[in-house]
């Protein structure tokens, strides 16, 4: 127990640090960049109380917003990403195999599942931020192509960070 | 009121999720840029530190750079210096200081009413709706809101937060912050803003459409806005039309400082800021 909070608190902290110092200087292309922070919410365990998934995905999203200067954007996308993850979870995996792990690593469920839960998770997340962000449906397909690619990136990296830095 | 508690806690999940969604999203509504809560910026001491020491980490590869532009820039004020000379009359030297910054205060009015000094950049961004600056000194440095801030003689931004060792500074690349600039050639004057779409390019609006416009005219600031001096570039035209229905050009500006690349700047503080926007304030009211 005591060992799992100081896990998922570092997982927490590395994150937003990562996205913080590295992560928000990447544009490729004027269009493209990553958000590789969500990686914390994608990675709690099966059985995290829903109420406390909703809190520490808004704490997340205010972390990151603190740095940006953009009071309540990352916010309201890591929150809605941790209000439909327990929906996305029952969606593309059978209730034995939730109940038989912990945690949603590669090695628990597969290489091509993380990939789909991630994928989910990240296009979720990518789509409602930069709405918001944007504010505007104006230049909707562009918006729209910002987000399809940076979660492609998104995605690349934190399936990435599952064979670098997260092994355990 | 037993079933009001069971229903509260049968839905409480999505209560929860409506009302941390509310509030968030109501930060993203009332959020202003100039009366924003110290917490929620990067220049509170936490933040600050850490942008800081990373920033200084990494100074050490930027050197080369910086003394490549130092470089140029001394150039610029050497050929400015000899320009000087030249004018004033022979055998007399008088030039005294104009030769500092001599490409923004060219008389000593503009010397006399406004004060530079250099900050380092240790947090930027480029790939946001709404960028920010965050730099190196704060009010102990003598730091204040509303300064201007340049990068060899161009407009970058302008100072919004000062804490005491670090302020942020709202960078040209934010869609709500506008200024207004003119057209170096003939003085006629718009509004500038980004549309958020290229970090390259911001727009300038309200142009009418008998005035003469080329591609490549250079853009400067007007002074209006009393943060910055008249005459300081921004850039220059890049491409025009004419919006259908409007009777204004749509005009793109390649801005001539480049924002992926900002490691020191210029503060420019107007002594007489106070006094321009007291006397102001009595004709708004």
């Amino acid at each position: 127990m005591v060992i799992n909070l100081l896990k998922y608190s570092l997982i927490f902290v590395v994150s937003v640090l990562l996205q913080v110092l590295i992560f928000n200087n990447i544009l490729i292309a004027r269009m493209i960049s990553p958000f590789f922070y969500i990686l914390f919410i994608i990675l709690l365990p099966f059985n995290t109380p829903r109420a406390l998934l909703l809190f520490l995905a808004f704490t997340l999203g205010l972390s990151i917003d603190i740095f940006t200067n953009t009071p309540g954007v990352h916010a309201s996308a890591c929150l809605l990403t941790g209000f439909v993850r327990p929906g996305v979870l029952q969606l593309i995996s059978s209730r034995e195999s939730l109940e038989s792990v912990t945690a949603p690593r590669v090695e628990n469920m597969g290489f091509q599942w993380f990939i789909g839960y991630a994928t989910f998770l990240v296009l979720i997340h990518h789509f409602f931020l930069f709405f918001i962000e944007a504010f505007t449906f104006e230049g909707f397909p562009v918006t729209l192509l910002r987000v399809i690619l940076s979660s492609v990136l998104s995605v690349i990296l934190i399936v990435l960070s599952q064979f670098i830095i997260f092994r355990k | 009121m037993k079933n009001l508690f069971r229903l509260i806690y049968r839905y409480h999940v999505v209560l929860l999720f409506v009302l941390l969604e509310t509030l968030s999203l109501s930060m993203v509504v009332t959020y202003n840029n100039y009366q924003r809560s110290a917490f929620f910026d990067s220049s509170n001491f936490f933040t600050g530190t850490l942008f800081e020491k990373f920033s200084s980490f990494f100074q050490i590869f930027e050197f080369k750079q910086v003394n490549i532009k130092m470089a140029e820039e001394n150039a610029v004020l050497r050929a400015a210096l000899q320009e000087h000379l030249l004018k004033t009359s022979p055998g007399t030297y008088h030039a005294s200081d104009s030769i500092y910054l001599p490409r923004i205060a060219k008389d000593s009015s503009i010397r006399a009413v406004y004060r530079f000094t250099t900050a380092r950049v240790i947090n930027n961004s480029i790939n946001q709706q709404h960028n920010f600056i965050t730099l190196n000194k704060g009010r102990r440095d003598g730091v204040k809101p509303n300064m201007g801030v340049i990068a060899n003689g161009q407009v970058v931004g302008l100072v919004i937060n000062v804490s005491e060792n670090f302020s942020t500074v709202i960078s040209m690349l934010n869609s709500r912050w506008k200024i207004s600039a003119k057209i170096k050639r003939n003085d006629y004057f718009g509004s500038l803003s980004w549309d958020g779409k290229d970090y390259r390019r911001v727009q300038l609006n309200e142009i009418p459409y008998h005035v003469p416009v080329q591609n490549g005219d250079t853009i400067v600031t007007t002074g209006y806005s009393s943060s910055f001096p008249e005459g300081l570039t921004i850039g220059t035209i890049s491409d025009f039309s004419i919006g259908s229905g409007s009777n204004f050009y749509k005009i793109e500006v390649m801005l001539a400082a480049d924002f992926k690349n900002l490691v020191i700047v210029g503060l420019v503080e107007n002594k007489q800021l106070n006094e321009i926007k007291q006397l102001e304030s009595i004709n708004g009211n």
